[in-house]
């Protein structure tokens, strides 16, 4: 199936670099680099690394914050299809090949198929995001997505008044995820979102950080961001959107439903039954004396993202975990 | 080498090698702050709860196994290292406990008393720390003295539901993949049920024993 693409963001891929812009994405690479970024080596084709160029910095979206190194966002990751140990994914994600990719777009909608990753970003305008991301075991980071909106991209595929829900995907590949073939969870992980969540204008689907491919080990090549629900709603490595009708299974969800509930907003007035969700550690990258004693920030309803209230009027938050 | 001076060369060894892992702490923090380095990770917080941790359990572990170690080299003077190595067991738990409150809570002591009334994970850890703080408390040989040693004995046996409780702790603190509390409850598994066995011959023993004599 062929999809039309909008030919307004033709112009945007065509835009020549400002300099100043080039040459400091080669003094950041150069950094990277030296901070021993050896995951960052390119992965995408050359044509792919263009639409890096002129990211979209909407003040909206940026934060006085100080974002977490690149080191300490590469280093410090849950992705149990690399091992369950938080520097593990770092060790092991090499054995994934974020490109070629597919993506599958099935169910509820007018345009469904399997098309190429490349394909599907093609019309869409990178931007930078700088979210604050929470972990459900209490410890948060700043971190600067490239990306776009999750809901111009559902837009195109026009989901029909059934799609209710939107549900997402990992893939499943013991060759490229050795960890899979530990019963370690129910793979594929899955994840899902309320259509209205997955239109929301913070809702993202990520191909990059810090104004660069997807490192592997944070979820390379597509990966959803979702900056005010727990970390493990924001799905990596996606090979399927579908468009459901009903309440979509969610991987924690199903591993422990009393501790992980479908919606997992972040609330510091919910606790986990295991530990208090009212502070978290910043995990600045830094590490040592200072991230050891560094004090613990106060967890914000959402997250901070208070926009997205309106989307639980009504709704008790504290029994819809 | 007879048993006196066996003890005078060994037991520096095993008091010095038992602190190596508190060292290398301290030198990864050392390392990690001055050359940049990333060895208790971007979150040395939860590295220092989880290794002090495992350092308790794998202490507590490394003490059951004296006596069957003991046993079966036939080596009484093994015997001999118990306590130290019990007090290390302890030596780590004071420390688990104390990053857990000082680091972690960062001595938010209402958040403390919440955590241990709430979460049975932490109940279950406090209930292990203060059994094994009495017995460090009586670890001495006048107070094996003042006790008497069957009362003694008897207080030390909690070392068993002590060693179960630590790992029900960790096996209840994981997410997912709990290979780990499993490794370690099974190697406590064993040490046990080798005292039952034990202990099954003896009264097996004693039993024949007095039939006979009842015979006789």
């Amino acid at each position: 199936m062929l999809i039309k693409f909008k030919k307004a963001s033709d112009a945007h891929e065509s835009e020549v670099t400002p300099k100043e812009l080039f040459l400091n994405r080669r003094s950041f690479m150069a950094a990277a680099a030296a901070a021993g970024g050896t995951a960052l080596l390119p992965a995408f084709p050359n044509d792919a690394r263009a639409a890096f160029t002129n990211l979209k910095k909407d003040p909206k979206f940026q934060t006085l914050e100080k974002p977490t190194t690149l080191d300490g966002i590469t280093s410090h990751n849950n992705f149990y299809e690399f091992g369950t140990g938080k520097t593990d994914p770092k060790k092991n994600a090499h054995t994934l090949k974020p490109r070629p990719w597919s993506v599958e777009i099935a169910g509820h909608a007018a345009k469904t198929g399997t098309f190429d990753l490349d394909d599907i970003l093609k019309p869409h305008a990178l931007e930078e995001r700088i979210y604050r991301l929470r972990c459900v075991e209490a410890w948060s980071m700043v971190i600067p997505w490239v990306g776009f909106p999750l809901g111009d991209l559902i837009k195109r595929f026009e989901p029909t008044s059934k799609a209710k829900y939107v549900a997402f995907e990992t893939l499943v590949d013991t060759e490229q995820m050795p960890k899979q073939k530990l019963p370690i969870l129910d793979w594929p992980y899955v994840e899902g979102l309320r259509m209205d969540e997955a239109m929301h204008p913070l809702t993202i689907l990520a191909v990059g950080i810090y104004g660069d491919d997807m490192p592997n080990q944070n979820g390379a090549p597509i990966r959803l961001v979702v900056p005010w629900k727990y970390g493990f709603k924001s799905i990596k490595s996606i090979v399927k959107i579908n468009f459901v009708e009903k309440l979509p299974p969610t991987t924690w969800n199903i591993q422990a439903p009393g501790e992980y509930g479908f919606y997992s907003n972040v609330n510091p007035n919910r606790d986990h039954p295991r530990w208090s969700q009212g502070r978290e550690r910043r995990i600045t990258g830094e590490g040592g004396f200072k991230a050891l004693i560094a004090p613990k920030i106060e967890t914000k309803m959402f997250n901070g993202y208070d926009d997205v209230a309106s989307l639980y009027t009504g709704m008790d938050l504290i029994r819809n975990y | 080498m007879d048993t006196k001076t066996s003890r005078r060369i060994f037991k520096p060894l095993v008091f010095t090698a038992s602190l190596l892992p508190f060292a290398y702490l301290l030198y990864a923090l050392y390392s990690d702050t001055v050359l940049g380095t990333k060895l208790l990770t971007d979150d040395p917080v939860q590295k220092f709860d989880r290794e002090l941790g495992d350092w308790t359990l794998i202490f507590i572990i490394i003490t059951l196994s004296v006596r069957p170690l003991a046993d079966i080299l036939k080596k009484r003077e093994l015997i001999a290292y118990r306590r130290m190595l019990g007090l290390f067991a302890f030596f780590y738990g004071v420390l688990h406990v104390s990053s857990y409150v000082g680091l972690n809570l960062q001595l938010d002591f209402a958040e403390f008393v919440k955590d241990v009334v709430k979460r049975p994970f932490i109940t279950v850890g406090i209930i292990a720390f203060t059994a094994m703080a009495a017995l460090a408390a009586t670890s001495t040989k006048g107070m094996i003295k003042r006790m008497g040693g069957k009362a003694w004995t008897r207080l030390h046996w909690l070392i068993y539901p002590i060693a179960v409780l630590g790992v029900v702790h960790f096996y209840m603190m994981i997410r997912a993949d709990f290979s780990r509390p499993v490794i370690y409850g099974s190697i406590i598994f064993v040490l046990l049920a080798y005292r039952y066995v034990v202990k099954l011959r003896r009264d097996g023993k004693r039993k024949r024993r007095d039939a006979e004599t009842a015979a006789a």
